[in-house]
């Protein structure tokens, strides 16, 4: 009787635009790139994949579900360049079908650097969905599905969460199937929701490898390994990115086709069923605390933090980058703020990294630098041009004076207009 | 398997990327036991001569022969002739208007046109020494025992064509730089017209890289499948830790390491340099080499101000070489049309962190090396900067390209020549 549980990463962080050394202007981001790949993934991935799935949900009567966790800035730049699909995620949000998870706003690592930052983009996650979507997420997924025993306590005691999803990485299980529900050690109340990942990734990563020995995957292929799991689990947790519809799967693989006809197969099973992470979460109790004393991720074959933090370019920049936390709050102007956070995307970090870089492997596809060396000296130009906007604001400088029109520069239109509340809270 | 090289150069008196790749290539080729026949010119000045009467007259008994101990397979052959590689015909020119005057004031004599040391040992135009080159090395070649011909460079493919005629052997022509490289657009006739008889009366010839194969089937009128591309490798310099240069270093230094020419782009350098002196004070430029830009290079530094910022040390060798790799913080390689490029790859050896052309075949085997093209000013200024200005990315670069050096093999390159000599003796 296994539920399945899906759940779609939705996010695209905010590219930076060429800056060099000479370049001294606040003008970081790259506006037309990043137009023009909201619009690109937004009409080959997020717009047919949200009227399949509206489709399905309808079709199917409410028996099937799904989650979404779509961060901060991805929200902002679609309402900017592709404000279709905000319509068709708030026709999803509507059905009851749909779950809308909490993250961090920015996408970022903070909780490896500043709790503090790391709450607030918390909340103001939680408020954009609330705005957006009229839901309260009661479910934490951590950027990358970074995890540890910590960070399990951190949520807990925010009592605003009941569960936390992570990566179900072979050796916090041991022995242990993925497929039931957790509690963290350490916590009282939270629950802990792991990763199926290798039925995951036969969807996002194995699908169209025609050398692997089980493509083509069919969906009651897919619905006949779902139902394996019987009597060894409750729950199917497959998450994964979502552009692995349309994207990183391309149309021609046939991947819409295999979602399409998936549900059928899987509720050809009398005893199988579709939930979404909450209503997992009440209908199964705990099946044992899992121990996590060191930091696990869903990334590459290492689980850990070596692809964003693995060299020294990678630590320096961002240690440097929390290291202006106080400065840059300091100041109180939203537009350093929000420049700030938009710096804290794991994307930044990702692109520095110089471990598969050899290779040409999916690093490189996702990345917009020729190199991770490239990625690292205009992340610290910008960085460095960020510190010095701080020092003229507090003596005084000119940034102040523009602050109103600037700030509302990153809203498009009707939100800015509507006095919404996302992009211009200020930070204490 | 037994090869009639046409190479130049061997150590100590080596000049450049040529004779650096022809030992390297040859030292490799005898590693695999391959045996080599090595042909090179050797200028017979006026400190050798009591050697060279007992060889002369005749221009058989003008071959010397000799040995390199630590090469087992290989003899060397040596042809006296005035020519040099990186020679134009006005250089040529001049060095045996220098040769005839030293000749005059030692015999304190008329030199005559018809003098016999003239006409015996040298031609007074390139061209014609060339040809003469040609001559004498298909005579020696019609008593030797080999299976295949290898020449590297224009200078010696009408040699290489001549040896094919009298033996019928099959023959290489190893493309190290082309004529398009070394006066872009501005070519001279003569030198292409003898590049193209070479290349197209080869049996296979051998590019230095992708970028010069793709110069060789633009240019020269040959298809691809007869083009191979074997990169140059790089001897491992094994004791460059013991030199103490005893400087202490309070100023930064970024080193142009090469022929002062037009190919080798110096007047990037020295733009950029003045673009990082715009924003950083403790940087000195040391443009290390000679050439015929070298006047109009220490003219443009004092033009653009910063004569004091630029050091020009001549042409360097040896210890020199190592002493100013160690000071250096970056290796700066801004050619506009590079076949190959094999001394960033030295610069790594010596752990320096190394920026280069994308206008040279080295980037494409190279990953971890900042890479721009040569006209843009401002990024190579930007990246400059960018390495003196943040530790980690020197740190990262010279960790990843210490590594990434090694595997680049004259071993390898030796093999894959190996290869194409053996497809070339297989009867079609």
């Amino acid at each position: 009787m296994p539920s399945v549980c899906f759940y779609f990463q939705v996010h695209q962080p905010v590219r930076l635009r060429h800056y060099t050394v000479f370049d001294r202007n606040d003008e970081y981001f790259d506006d037309h790139k990043n137009g023009s790949i909201c619009r690109k993934v937004a009409h080959k991935c997020y717009l047919p994949a949200n009227r399949l799935l509206l489709d399905i949900i309808r079709r199917f009567n409410g028996r099937f579900k799904i989650a979404y966790s779509v961060t901060g800035v991805l929200l902002e730049q679609l309402e900017r360049y592709a404000p279709e699909v905000m319509s068709t995620f708030d026709a999803l949000a509507q059905t009851g079908c749909v779950e809308f998870l909490a993250e961090t706003y920015y996408h970022s690592l903070s909780f490896l650097y500043s709790r503090e930052e790391f709450v607030e983009q918390i909340n103001k996650h939680v408020d954009a969905i609330d705005y957006f979507f009229h839901q309260k997420p009661r479910v934490f997924r951590n950027t990358e599905l970074i995890y540890n025993n910590d960070l399990a306590a951190l949520i807990e005691s925010m009592n605003s969460f009941d569960a936390i999803i992570t990566e179900g990485a072979d050796h916090i299980l041991g022995d242990r199937s993925q497929n039931f529900v957790y509690q963290p050690k350490g916590c009282n109340k939270l629950k802990l929701l792991l990763k199926n990942y290798s039925l995951s990734d036969d969807i996002a990563f194995r699908f169209s490898n025609r050398t692997w020995p089980q493509w083509p995957l069919t969906a009651d292929k897919f619905a006949r390994w779902v139902s394996n799991v019987n009597g060894n689990g409750t729950v199917v947790n497959l998450f994964m990115d979502y552009e692995t519809f349309g994207e990183h799967q391309w149309e021609d693989t046939g991947i819409f086709d295999f979602m399409r006809h998936l549900p059928e197969e899987i509720l050809k099973h009398p005893d199988n069923g579709f939930k979404t992470p909450s209503e997992v979460v009440q209908a199964y109790g705990s099946a044992g605390t899992i121990d996590v004393p060191h930091i696990i991720s869903w990334a590459d074959t290492e689980r850990d933090l070596s692809a964003w933090l693995g060299n020294a370019m990678q630590s320096n920049a961002i240690h440097e980058l929390y290291r202006l936390e106080k400065t840059i709050k300091k100041t109180n102007n939203e537009k350093i703020i929000s420049d700030w956070r938009k710096l804290q995307a794991s994307d930044h970090f990702y692109y520095m990294c110089t471990k598969y870089f050899a290779d040409g492997d999916v690093h490189k596809y996702f990345n917009p630098y020729d190199s991770p060396y490239d990625s690292y000296i205009n992340f610290m130009n910008v960085l460095d041009h960020l510190h010095s906007r701080c020092s003229e604001q507090t003596t005084g400088g000119i940034e102040g004076s523009a602050r109103g029109p600037d700030s509302s520069r990153y809203l498009s239109g009707a939100a800015s207009v509507n006095k919404h509340p996302i992009d211009l809270q200020l930070v204490d | 398997m037994k090869v009639f090289m046409l190479g130049w150069e061997f150590p100590p008196f080596i000049s450049g990327g040529l004779g650096t790749a022809c030992y390297g290539l040859t030292r490799a080729m005898d590693q695999l036991g391959i045996e080599v026949l090595f042909v090179l010119p050797k200028m017979v000045e006026s400190e050798y001569a009591t050697h060279v009467k007992l060889l002369t007259p005749g221009s058989r008994r003008a071959a010397a022969s000799f040995k390199f101990s630590e090469l087992k397979n290989v003899k060397f052959h040596t042809i006296s002739s005035a020519l040099q590689p990186y020679s134009t015909p006005e250089t040529y020119q001049r060095r045996i208007e220098d040769i005839l005057r030293r000749k005059q004031e030692e015999r304190g004599g008329e030199f005559k046109a018809g003098d016999p040391f003239v006409s015996r040992d040298y031609s007074c135009d390139m061209y014609t020494e060339v040809q003469r080159y040609a001559a004498m090395a298909a005579e020696l070649a019609e008593n030797q025992d080999f299976d295949v011909i290898h020449a590297h460079d224009w200078m010696t493919y009408p040699a290489g064509i001549a040896v094919a005629a009298v033996t019928g052997r099959p023959l290489v022509v190893h493309v190290h730089s082309t004529e398009f490289d070394r006066s872009g657009e501005h070519v001279n006739q003569t030198i292409y017209d003898i590049e193209r008889a070479g290349i197209q009366r080869a049996d296979r010839v051998i590019a230095v890289s992708h970028f010069t194969r793709n110069i060789i089937i633009s240019h020269y009128g040959v298809s691809g499948e007869k083009v191979e591309v074997v990169y140059n490798g790089v001897e491992r310099n094994a004791n460059w830790s013991s030199i103490n240069t005893g400087i202490s270093k309070d100023e930064k230094i970024v080193l142009f390491l090469g022929r002062i020419t037009m190919q080798k782009g110096p007047e990037y350098f020295l733009q950029a340099a003045k673009k990082v002196l715009e924003v950083m004070d403790n940087v000195k430029f040391v443009m290390a080499g000679s050439g015929d830009l070298m006047h109009r290079s220490i003219e443009l530094a004092a033009e653009l101000g910063i004569g004091h910022k630029v050091l020009f040390t001549g042409f360097l060798r040896g210890e020199d070489v190592q002493k100013i790799y160690k000071m250096a913080d970056l290796y700066v390689m801004p050619s506009v049309s590079e076949p190959f490029g094999i001394a960033p790859l030295e610069a790594m050896d010596n752990d320096v962190p190394v920026l280069i052309s994308k206008q040279s075949g080295v980037s494409e085997v190279l990953v971890h090396a900042l890479k721009v093209d040569f006209w843009d000013v401002n990024e190579i200024a930007n990246k400059i900067v960018a390495v003196l200005k943040y530790p980690p990315l020197q740190m990262t670069l010279r960790s990843h390209g210490n590594f990434e050096v090694r595997r680049l093999r004259w071993r390898d390159a030796a093999a894959k020549c190996a290869k194409v000599y053996e497809e070339m003796l297989v009867p079609v």
